[in-house]
Formats: C-alpha cells, structure tokens, sequence
C-alpha cells in the first residue's frame, strides 16, 4: 500500500500545476474512480476537511486518503508522494538559480514577470470572493483584514486567531440570548 | 539558530495557513520578510517559479526559503515543519472521523467561524498582493501595463467562457508570455 499510494500522490504531484486545488480532480480521478479506495460521498467530506484544517490542501488531502486506504504506510506513501517532486524540482532550481538571475536577459524577463505575479495573486479575488457569498457587510471583513496585514503590520497569524476569538464570542452571546 | 527559526516559522506556517496556497503566501511574506531570509523581489521570484513548476506552492516556498537560508538541511527542516501541523490535525481529525461528523455538523460555532475565516482569508490574499506592489517589482508605466493585462485575461473566462479565453487565462502561459516581454523591453 506505501508505494501504490506513493505512486498515485507521486504522478499526481509532477503533472499537476497550480497547486492544490488543481490537484483535488486527478485525485479523485485516480482514488475513487480508477482504484475505488473510498467513495465518491466519503471524498468530498475529505474535501472539505482538508480545507477546513489548516495547512496545505494537497497534503492534508494526502493524509487522510493515506490514512484511510493504509494506515500509517498510506499516509507515509502519500505525504512522501505528494510533497517529493515538487520539493526535488525547486531544490533543483534553487542551487542555480542565484547565479542564474545574474544573467541579463533573466533579469529583463524577471522585470516583465514581477507585475504579472501580482496579478495572479490579486485575479483570483473576484472569484474567492463569489464563491464565499460574500455581502456589502461582509466585504468588511477582508477589507480590515487586509488593511490591518497592509499597512498596520500586523502578523496574518492575529488576523485568524482574531477572527476565531470574536467568532466564538458572538455565536456564544447569540446562542446564550436564544436559549 | 537558523534551523530552529527556520522550523518555528514554517510550523506557525503550516499551523496558520487556512485557505490554501494563496492565502498561505501572505504568512510566508511576512515570516521571511521579517527573518531578512529574502529580499521581497527574490520572494516575487520565487512565486512565479512556483506558478510554473508544479506541487503545492507552500511546499515550493518552504524549499527555496529552507535552501537559500540555510542549505540543503534547511529545505530538508523547512519542508518537514510546514507539513507537520497538517499531519498533527489531520491524523486527529482522521481518528476521530465519526466523531467529528456528528458532532461538528451544524454546530453554529465550528460552521460560523469556518464561514467568517473565509472571509478572512480573501483579505489576506489581498494583502499578499497589495505588499507586493512596490516599485522594485513595478519598476515602470510598462509594469502596470503587464499587470492590468495579466489581471484582464485571468478574470476573463468568468466573462467570456470559451476555449481561447481558456487558454490565454492559464497561469503558465500568462508568466512565459510576460517573461518574454520582459525580456523584450528590459534587455
């Protein structure tokens, strides 16, 4: 079971670009279509735990599909799996690339390539922001957090907790008036 | 101790970082950025390596930020400390699977704080991109020009939906072109 998850999360993690999310079809694909290890019901719960809990997306998916399938072997085979190429192909890229980006035409591209990742941060936005039904009033939200991380400083580790502190306290007081 | 600050800061990372890969860039930012491991044209740099290679981005910057401050052990510890979090709640979570459903589901405090944290984390994108406005990385009119035009094509297909518009709207596709241009003006 360790090298037949290793080999699943293993091809998945090379020919996937963009991350995560892009990885969840292939996996799906692979998992419950192709090997039929867990149903279709069981991985979406996974989904949305795996998104739920912090930490990466493809690798908390990792864990629980390992888990499920085989135990501490599987999540080992998985995780390994998942993480190895790409871990592999950027220790690759970092031991050259220092003197690399000296080149001149390496750097000129780099100039065209800088702004071009800003966008690609900032473009997906639009789309977070239907997808989590967002309202005039809840776009606050964001809004401070962004301010507070942009121009306040502050470390994007208080914005969560603060979020889950002030969460907590004002479902707690809604409930306690409703009972 | 660099090993050790290197591991505190990736498990915070890793510990942190709801939302997935995007969201995560804004912990990572300010971690490096306030280490000195990176200036934040080599983090910019880095991201778009990660946009074209493929794997998790937070494993991607865990790597390069792990080499580049400390070797190879450090990309080694780096890598290991950001998933280590997602395999101490998520082997818990696995176990108590059963559990969790029943209990958490429904449960206005668990679904209401995941429904606000999202919000949240549609902030921290933002703050992630608004950092990174800055004139070493918008070093002219021509900056803003890529920019918009890249912005203008990822947003496209939620407009027009259709193969090109597809096509032209992938991340890989968007950076080699603006390498290009880049290459083209700056040279």
């Amino acid at each position: 079971m360790f090298f037949q998850l290793f080999w699943t999360y293993l091809k998945i993690g090379t020919f996937t670009l963009g991350g995560g999310y892009a990885m969840l079809p292939l996996i799906q694909r692979e998992v419950v279509d192709r090997q039929g290890w867990i149903d279709e019901e069981e991985f979406l719960n996974m989904i949305a735990l795996a998104q739920a809990a912090p930490g990466l997306i493809a690798v908390n998916s990792a864990i629980f599909i390992g888990w499920r399938v085989g135990g501490w072997r599987g999540v080992a085979g998985a995780v390994l799996g998942a993480v190895l190429p790409s871990f592999l192909i950027i220790l690759a890229i970092a031991t050259v690339f220092a003197e690399w980006k000296e080149q001149p035409a390496v750097e000129a591209a780099f100039k065209g390539i800088r702004p071009a990742v800003v966008a690609l941060i900032a473009a997906p936005l639009v789309k977070m922001a239907r997808a989590a039904k967002i309202s005039w009033l809840t776009l606050l939200i964001p809004i401070a957090a962004a301010l507070f991380i942009w121009l306040g400083h502050v470390n994007p580790v208080w914005v969560i907790l603060a979020t889950i502190i002030i969460t907590l306290v004002i479902v707690d007081i809604v409930e306690r008036r409703r009972k | 101790m660099i090993y050790l600050q290197l591991f505190l800061s990736f498990f915070k990372i890793g510990l942190f970082g709801f939302g997935g890969g995007l969201a995560i860039l804004s912990l990572i930012e300010m971690e490096v950025e306030s280490n000195g491991w990176m200036s934040q044209q080599e983090f910019v740099d880095i991201v778009a390596v990660s946009q074209v290679t493929p794997g998790p981005i937070g494993i991607n910057c865990a790597t390069y930020v792990g080499y580049t401050a400390a070797g190879f052990w450090g990309s080694v510890l780096s890598t290991f400390a950001i998933v280590l979090p997602s395999l101490i709640i998520m082997l818990s979570i696995c176990k108590a699977y059963f559990w969790l459903t029943k209990r958490f589901h429904g449960n206005p405090y668990f679904e209401q704080t995941l429904r606000m944290l999202r919000f949240t984390v549609i902030g921290l994108v933002a703050s992630a991109a608004l950092i990174l406005i800055k004139p070493t990385n918008f070093i002219d009119s021509t900056s803003w020009i890529i920019f918009v035009s890249v912005a203008f094509f990822t947003v496209l297909p939620n407009i027009v939906k259709n193969k090109a518009t597809d096509i032209l709207s992938h991340p890989i596709l968007l950076i080699i072109l603006s390498g290009i241009a880049g290459y083209f003006i700056y040279r």
